[in-house]
């Protein structure tokens, strides 16, 4: 019982700073005016997005993906075509350029389906680099290595425009990434996460689960294509122009590190991998040219000293104590094959 | 003791299943039959095929020739992908154990539950109540399990911190958690010290009294004999002899392939 109760202290204390940190990050931007700080941290957020998108396939599913880029690049221009073209207001292009990006991303997977470990590094490799020149030469659709202009920033009702300031992005930034924690945190804790996890363990097992392999592939690919994808619109929106070289090979293995040290399928881990590998850069602009020489070591002491990421993944989900808790005894039906613990 | 008056139809049935690897014949127009409610063992040799003949089963590898039939209608299982044959109520363990390893014990066995949930994607974001009572339940009845299997303190342990027969027994019980019609299990004594294979007799009495049929491949004859109604005797990929476990130690190929001087031993 002790037990119990510690572990429900435990995930409401969790929730607590959880929502500590929530109000400080929405002060920020009245604290601090100073718009370079304010439009890193937009740019760290969208980056955060990114990881707990591409943890999906990489944490929880352990399907190593290193063309992740192209997915945000989906995102991306899909809300800057469906907005130059039919003049689609961003609310309504978020979702559409998360919807894109699923779809693309879930082509992408069907190599998935055969190949896994280094190989399937390699083909999402190329076929990253296959949606990024993709994107430089079809000129008549996506404006060619000049990329799209004049894109829409985000209004709000009563004539409020987004505009070019920071403040506003970083409160989408911050209501988005909310909402993914917390949509992420139920998925861990449900039929669907937990076949992820086992597709990552041991997929030949899973298998023999009853876990359609394919079909759980293939969710891991779209849900975090449709993350990336609205990771995409929301820097279109703010940039206002978008072309594809935001989409280098370079970001798909940012977000790889941010992922991997922050610690690959925990979310909070995640979110301070991304952050601190945005900000670390920033930080170090007093070493001048050394600056990404140190970047760069300090990576690599990272991955020496602490391989498992800042967080590893947590194995203790509380979860399961809590709602074991509530469970009621529901007895059994009797034609139940394996019922132990109903008469033992 | 045998519950064979219950049930006398055939739940598995196997019609000249053969399976080629190269040129190795490593399963030979094998035929069998697996009554409801009875313990079949399948025995033989190291490289006799019977790991092969699971994975047939299980769909993990086709058959090239014959048939693998199962249930009531017969539903041919040969060209059925894994999953779709464990969501028709074939479980099985693994030779190697092969559990989730980074995942906690009850996580493993709410993976084996898997089939028995519904709950699709909006269900899950919007934690739709059905969905909420159908994953408690799932706890509940994960949580029994794992007290049946004497684990129930390590629920939260993660499944590669567990001691080793703790493993073997977490896989069974993971098998278990998908309600299985018939279960395999890829010798689940092996590594076993004598106490210990002592408590899996029991375990594996108990849960054919709750109406799993099961077929176990197994080395130690003196662990499968007690325990089988039926016996099938495995060659290099031919069926040699298949009976009660006293007919199977009398007949004199089997001796001559697979227990030679250890008759006495044995019987």
């Amino acid at each position: 019982m002790s037990f119990f109760d510690l572990a429900l202290f435990k995930k409401d204390r969790g929730r607590q700073i959880l929502l500590l940190i929530f109000l400080v990050a929405l002060l920020v931007p009245i604290m601090d005016r100073n718009a370079y700080r304010v439009d890193v941290l937009v740019n760290a957020g969208i980056f955060m997005m990114l990881a707990l998108g591409l943890n999906v396939i990489v944490g929880y599913a352990g399907m190593l993906n290193l063309g992740y880029a192209a997915l945000f690049a989906v995102g991306a221009y899909a809300y800057g075509i469906l907005n130059t073209t039919l003049g689609v207001p961003f609310w309504l292009g978020l979702p559409l350029a998360g919807l894109a990006a699923a779809g693309v991303g879930m082509l992408l997977a069907f190599p998935a389906l055969r190949l896994g470990g280094d190989y399937l590094a390699i083909v999402t490799l190329g076929s990253g680099e296959i949606v990024r020149i993709l994107l430089n030469n079809l000129d008549g659709w996506t404006g060619g290595p000049n990329g799209l202009l004049g894109i829409d920033h985000p209004t709000l009702p009563f004539g409020y425009d987004f505009g070019v300031a920071s403040a506003p992005y970083y409160y989408l930034v911050i209501v988005l990434i909310a909402a993914l924690i917390f949509a992420l945190k139920r998925v861990e804790c449900s039929r669907l996460g937990r076949a992820w996890m086992a597709l990552r363990e041991d997929e030949l097992a899973a298998g023999a689960m009853g876990i359609n392999l394919v079909w759980t592939k293939l969710s891991a690919f779209g849900i975090g294509g449709f993350i990336a994808g609205m990771a995409g619109s929301v820097f279109a929106a703010k940039q206002g122009t978008v072309s594809p070289d935001s989409f280098d090979f370079v970001v798909s293995v940012m977000v790889l590190a941010m992922v991997v040290l922050g610690g690959l399928g925990n979310i909070y881990g995640v979110l301070l991998g991304a952050l601190a590998l945005s900000l670390l850069p920033e930080f170090l602009r007093g070493f001048e040219i050394y600056r990404m020489l140190i970047f760069g070591a300090a990576m690599i002491g990272m991955m020496l000293f602490r391989p498992q990421g800042i967080l590893g993944e947590a194995h203790h989900r509380a979860e399961y104590s809590r709602e074991r808790r509530r469970a009621p005894r529901i007895p059994m039906k009797p034609s139940a094959g394996p019922t132990p613990g109903a008469a033992t | 003791m045998k519950p064979a008056e219950i049930a006398q139809t055939d739940l598995l049935k196997l019609d000249g299943v053969t399976k080629r690897f190269g040129g190795v014949c490593a399963l030979e127009d094998v035929s069998f039959r697996v009554r409801r409610g009875h313990i079949l063992s399948v025995i033989g040799p190291n490289g006799a095929g019977k790991t092969t003949l699971f994975n047939c089963i299980t769909g993990i590898a086709a058959p090239d020739t014959g048939s693998v039939l199962f249930g009531d209608a017969q539903t041919c299982l040969n060209r059925l992908s894994p999953f779709n044959i464990a969501a028709r109520g074939i479980s099985r363990t693994f030779q190697t154990i092969r559990l989730f390893r980074h995942m906690s014990a009850i996580e493993n066995v709410l993976v084996g539950a898997h089939t028995q949930l519904g709950a699709g994607l909006w269900g899950i974001l919007t934690r739709a109540r059905w969905v909420r009572i159908e994953e408690e339940r799932a706890i509940g009845r994960a949580m029994r399990l794992l007290e049946f299997f004497g684990l129930e303190d390590k629920a939260h342990e993660t499944a590669q911190n567990l001691p080793y027969g703790h493993q073997r027994r977490l896989e069974i019980a993971r098998a278990l958690a998908s309600d299985p019609k018939l279960l395999l299990l890829d010798e689940p004594a092996a590594g076993m010290n004598p106490k210990e294979k002592e408590d899996l007799l029991a375990l594996i009495r108990a849960i054919r009294s709750r109406g799993v049929t099961i077929v176990l491949i197994e080395h130690d004859m003196k662990f499968t004999m007690p325990l089988s109604d039926r016996v099938v005797v495995l060659d290099h990929g031919r069926k040699i002899a298949d009976g009660t476990p006293e007919e199977v130690q009398r007949d004199g190929r089997v001796i001559e392939a697979y227990l030679g001087q250890r008759e006495e031993t044995a019987a």
